[in-house]
Formats: structure tokens, sequence, C-alpha cells
């Protein structure tokens, strides 16, 4: 599978041209234990208005994945592609253009803002910065509108608030209005849910949702938690990463109904559920191991065959395998890295026999 | 535990962490607490074996242990025996793994350190044990022992701790959030260790999560805490299927599941009252989309709910009741859309 052809092969991908895309991106960390390949041949193509979701667990490279497409982290090789063009080779007011269109949310809303700043102070210095105030009538206008849109209401007893003051979920908000301040067209928000209280998390996917819906704009959410991508990327596509790779990347209802890959089946088997009947009589999926391998010492072929119960010797841990479609199956909207799954023609779900 | 009040004092006054919270929890049962951030649930559970900070007082209640050699009161404790209660009688596991280790000394020499002091003396005797342990909890002695803390994985040293809360062969085991800020592979290995552990060994246990999945799989009974105070008390069952304190209904419809239907799936609006200054009435009425006038002139009290063995803090229960209707076998989140 070519790089080009990642991104226009199956039908889980995006209608018309990507915004933005990752196309076959690697990315290397040098550490004093030695050189490890956080992300290893990525390609993932959004387009406009889509949410969509990368799960993995810690150590897959979401992370670094998400930081390189939202520009701020170099590929060691690929290209980081937006509207067309390969960012890394833009200069000037097109990478200004493409740095105010793409803005990352941090998962810790404790850290990410100012604590010296008021939320006026923090949201009306981007607009100054990128010339979309010019008087501080201006700016004062469009963060009260900026403060209603992510439901900080009413707006006018937030603006002379310090972070302290605030609740973790009204910081997160305070985050996201900030993303808001430059009109970006892309927001990748990294595990932006996992520190905010259960029961306030679905309002702020709710609201990164809304985005996507009225303004158009692509939301990426970078989480390891499958029920909150679930719910997110309902209606779109999830991507599972391990050890660096998409191991599989499909419309969401498929992959949590019928998971192709068998890292994936394993993942939502293990998952334990809110309700207890669903929870107690889940079936599970025995690994061969329960160690990850370190990302120093990678194994050989697919990445997971150490772990898998579907592996097989000779093929398994010899041949690394594409992310394609399973042959005659191309209309399931799904796309897997697994030998066996494509040679069966079947999902690992199936396979597994917990579907 | 009996009417158990605790306060922390603050510059703006008493913080009414934990009021009035009273459970029973028997042999070889387990007990899940849940609750947001600042609803008590931590608070109450390092008061249990008396590790609260000075800052906090416990204004009321009791807390007695009970078993075939002893009844005590622990909050009468004195030093000594309070050493003997703690780890022997009741073992509390930790939410941040890491920060439970000693960092500069080896895993052995932690197990050394506990075991002399709760009068372990021989450390031949802590090693047998120890090694039995951590082969209990899947981990190869050889190996874990010599290491340091940081050597480990999040889900080695979970396991490592769970295996010394194990060492002097505890009644009773607290988990704070055992597993968050664990993998979901990892995650899953810890419940099934702990389901087992329990199995075999019939220990209580007491795990404090905002992980209701958690609780789904591994309590026989559980506890909502708001503002401080129990607000519902039931069976597992109960708790997820017929819930009858609004904020247990919020609670439930907030959380998306990964199989079955997704539901509706709705976050519980406002944040949870100032610990200092609390609303009169239900502390929940300001959240509560079924809180009427009445609500607001005294804090309901705990009473039975349809069994004698359910209780909630809502004076409109059966309003609750009727809304999610009686279709016990359809979860709470699509009853409500």
């Amino acid at each position: 599978m070519t790089v080009a052809g990642a991104t226009v092969s199956g039908d889980t991908t995006v209608r018309g041209t990507p915004l933005i895309e990752l196309a076959g991106v690697t990315r290397t960390f040098k550490t004093p234990a030695g050189v490890i390949t956080a992300v290893d041949n990525v390609s993932l193509a959004l387009g406009q208005g889509e949410a969509m979701c990368i799960v993995g667990e810690s150590g897959c490279g979401k992370t670094t994945t998400g930081r390189m497409l939202a520009g701020l982290l170099q590929p060691s090789s690929g290209r980081l592609m937006f509207e067309g063009a390969n960012v890394w080779e833009t200069k000037g007011d097109k990478l200004a253009a493409f740095r105010r269109s793409v803005q990352l949310v941090h998962q810790d809303p404790y850290a990410s803002l100012n604590p010296i700043r008021t939320v006026y102070q923090t949201l009306s210095a981007p607009l100054f910065k990128h010339h979309k105030a010019k008087r501080g009538r201006d700016a004062r206008a469009r963060v009260v509108e900026l403060l209603e849109r992510v439901g900080l209401t009413p707006p006018l007893d937030f603006l002379v608030k310090y972070p302290h003051q605030l609740s973790g979920g009204q910081r997160q908000r305070v985050a996201i209005a900030r993303a808001l301040t430059v009109d970006p067209r892309v927001i990748v928000a990294d595990e932006a849910v996992s520190m905010v209280d259960v029961s306030i998390r679905i309002s702020l996917l709710n609201l990164l949702l809304g985005l996507a819906r009225e303004f158009n704009v692509t939301v990426v959410l970078i989480t390891h938690d499958l029920a909150v991508a679930r719910f997110f990327a309902r209606g779109g596509r999830i991507g599972v990463m391990y050890l660096g790779k998409v191991v599989e990347l499909a419309s969401t209802d498929t992959l949590v109904e019928d998971p192709a890959h068998p890292y994936s089946t394993a993942l939502i088997a293990a998952i334990p559920e809110a309700d207890p009947n669903i929870t107690r009589t889940k079936v599970r999926v025995e690994l061969k191991s329960a160690d990850t391998p370190s990302l120093l010492a990678l194994p050989p072929g697919c990445v997971f065959h150490p772990r898998c119960p579907l592996a097989e010797p000779g093929l398994c841990d010899v041949l690394v395998p594409a992310l394609v479609a399973i042959p005659g199956r191309e209309q399931e909207r799904r796309e897997v890295a697994c030998h066996v799954a494509q040679r069966e023609r079947a999902p690992a779900a199936e396979l597994l026999g917990v579907r | 535990m009996q009417d158990l009040s605790i306060q922390y004092f603050s510059r703006r006054g008493p913080v009414k962490a934990v009021r009035n919270v009273s459970f029973e929890l028997g042999k070889g049962e387990t007990l899940a607490i849940i609750g947001e951030s600042g609803s008590g649930k931590t608070t109450l559970a390092v008061a249990l074996i008396r590790l609260s900070p000075r800052s906090a007082r416990v204004t009321e209640g009791s807390i007695r242990f009970r078993n075939e050699t002893k009844d005590i009161d622990v909050l009468q404790l004195d030093p000594n025996e309070l050493r003997r209660y703690r780890w022997s009688d009741c073992a509390m596991v930790f939410q941040a793994a890491l920060n439970s280790f000693n960092p500069v000394i080896s895993i052995w020499d932690q197990f050394l350190d506990t075991g002399r002091a709760h009068g372990m003396s021989d450390s031949r005797k802590v090693r047998d044990r120890a090694s039995e342990l951590l082969e209990l909890v899947r981990l190869d002695p050889e190996r874990v022992l010599p290491a340091y803390p940081h050597e480990l994985s999040g889900g080695m040293r979970q396991r490592v701790l769970i295996a010394m809360s194990l060492l002097l062969s505890p009644d009773v085991v607290i988990l704070d959030e055992p597993t968050t800020a664990l993998d979901i592979l990892t995650q899953r290995a810890i419940i099934d260790l702990l389901k087992e552990l329990r199995d075999r060994l019939g220990f209580s246990m007491i795990f404090i999560s905002h992980d209701l999945s958690i609780a789904a799989e591994l309590a026989d009974r559980m506890i909502t805490m708001y503002a401080g105070t129990v607000v519902e008390r039931a069976t597992v069952d109960d708790m997820f299927y017929r819930p009858r304190h609004p904020y247990s209904v919020g609670l439930m419809r907030a959380v998306p599941r990964v199989s079955g239907a997704l539901g509706k799936v709705v976050s519980i609006p406002g944040s949870p009252p100032d610990l200092i200054s609390l609303p009169r009435g239900c502390t929940y009425v300001p959240r509560c989309p079924f809180a009427i006038d009445e609500c607001t002139v005294a804090e309901p009290a705990l009473l039975a709910v349809d069994t004698p063995a359910h209780d909630a803090r809502c004076i409109r229960w059966q309003v609750v009741a009727e809304t999610l209707a009686s279709d016990a076998a359809v979860p709470v989140a699509e009853k409500l859309a």
C-alpha cells in the first residue's frame, strides 16, 4: 500500500479532498537507551468538519501523532499536508496561516493556562496578536461571545476570574475558547476530558462536537478511553494505535461491534463496562503475554504477534502487515493491519469468537 | 462506621468534608464508594485507617472493627494498638502507585520495613511471605524484590502494592482508585487479580472510585457520595438498574459504554457545592432536575426505598422511580432520554 493510496483506499476515508493529512509519517526520538520509533509510517487523512478519535494505550504514539498533526513536531520522515501543501516546506504567511488554522487543546487544564492571567487576558492576547481585534472594546465583545460559545455563562462573571477560581471543567472550556480565538479549522484535543470529572465529561465532548457540526471545524480527539471515543466519534471514525502503528482504522460502529484487529478485539473485550450485566457476561480474549514490548526492542514482523492469539509463526513474526481493507469486504469501511484477518477475509472478532 | 463526620480547618472556616456517614461491611464483602472529586470519598477512606492529615478532625461518630479475636473502636486506639490495626486488620492501597513507595530503597526493603514495623522480625519469614504474595499477583519475586520502584511499570507497581497490603493478612483492604492511570489491558489484569485474591483469601474490600465500570465489575454493594454525605446505598444491581437518588441517576447517565446500545449520555449540569457553606436543604438541589421547593427546606434523611437494603436521601425518590419506570432491564440512560 503506497502512502498516497492509503488516503483514498477503502471507504473508511474522508468525503472529498482531505483538509489535513499525515502521509506516511515516522517519528523517532533519541533516548539515553537508544533510538525509539514512537510513530512508524502512519497515514491519516481528515476531511473538513470531521470528528475523529485516535485511541491507544500509553506509549502507542497517539500523542506524538497528535503533535505532528498539529504541526508542533516535525516528522522524521513523511509529510504533513494541509490544504494540499506540505506544511514543513511552507514559510512566512502560509506557515502562519497554518499555525492559526490548527490548534491543540492539552490534557491538563491546570498546566495549560497561565495562573496569573485572568480569563479575559488569556483570551484577548491571541486576538490582539493575530490582529483579530484592534481595540479593547472589540476584543471584549469577542471574548464574551467566545465564553458564551463554550458555555461559560454569564460571561461577564468569568472575564475577571483567574484559573484557580475555576473548576477543572471550566478551565478546559477556557482552553477550548482560547483555541477558538484564531478561528481554527482543525482542533487536536489530546486527552482533553480525562482530567475532568466523569459527571461533566460528556458536556465537554458535546462542546467539541458542536464546533465540528456548526463551524465545520475538524476535531481529532486523542484518548485512551474507548467509551469516550465511541461517544465522540459516533457516526465518524476511530483509529486504533499500538506501538507506533495504526493497526485498525474503521467507522466507529464497525470498530466497536466487530473489531477486525486482534488487538482492538482484546481491548474492547477487556474494558469494564458501567453496567453489571454486560460487564459480567463479556467474553474475554486471552492474550499470550500481558507485557507490552519495549519501544527499544520492537518485535519483528507484526508488533503485536508476541501477544496475539491469532499469530502464526513464519508469517506474523516475519512480515509487517499493511493497513488495508479485508479483501472482498471493502464496503465495510475499515482497514486493518493483520495478516490473518486479511487471509481469512474475516475480522478478528469473528475469528476469536467474541462477536 | 457510624455517623462519622470529618471537618478540615481552613482560613475560610471548617470544610465539611464528610457528614454523618454510616455503613457496614461484612466479612468477604466488597463495597464500592463512588462520587466526584471533592465528594469526600478519599477523606473517608483515609479516616478508616486514621491517616487523616492534621488539619482534619473527626467531629462525630465512631468506627468499629470486629473479627473473631477483637472488637475495637478505631478512633480510640493508642499508637501501639493503632499500629497493630493498620496493615494486619486493615490495609490500604493508595491511588498514586509511585508515591506510595520510598523511591530510594528496593522493593525487598519496603517489604522488610513494613514487616518489621508490624512485628514480623524474622526476615526469612518476610521473604517467604513476600515471595508467595508476589507470585500470587503474578510477579517474579527474583526479579521484583531487588528492583527499585522506578524500574517497574505502573501495572507492576500496583501489583506490588496489592501484594504488600496483604503481607499481614488483613481482614479489610481499602483501595483508592486502584486502576486509574493504568492502561486498559493492565486494568483488566488488576481487576481479575483482585477478584481472584478476594475469592481465595476471603478479605473484605472497600474501593473508592469515580469509575462506575469498576464498581459494576467488582462490588457487591455501592455507596454514592455527594458533598460529603451518602446520598444512596444499595446493592450493585439496584444502584445500576434502579437508582433512586437523582445524583446516582445522573452519574449513570453520564458514562458512555463500549458494548450494548450507546443510549443517551448526558452530563450533570453545574458543579458540586462549596463544602464550607453548603446550601440549605438537600445539597444537590442546584443541579437536580427533580427538585421542588420543599427540597430546600431541610436536608432529607437517608431512608429505605423499594427494599430495606436500599436507602436514598431524597424526598422525591418515588417520582424518580416513576420516571425511570419499572422495566428494570432497560438501562437508565435510555429511560430518561
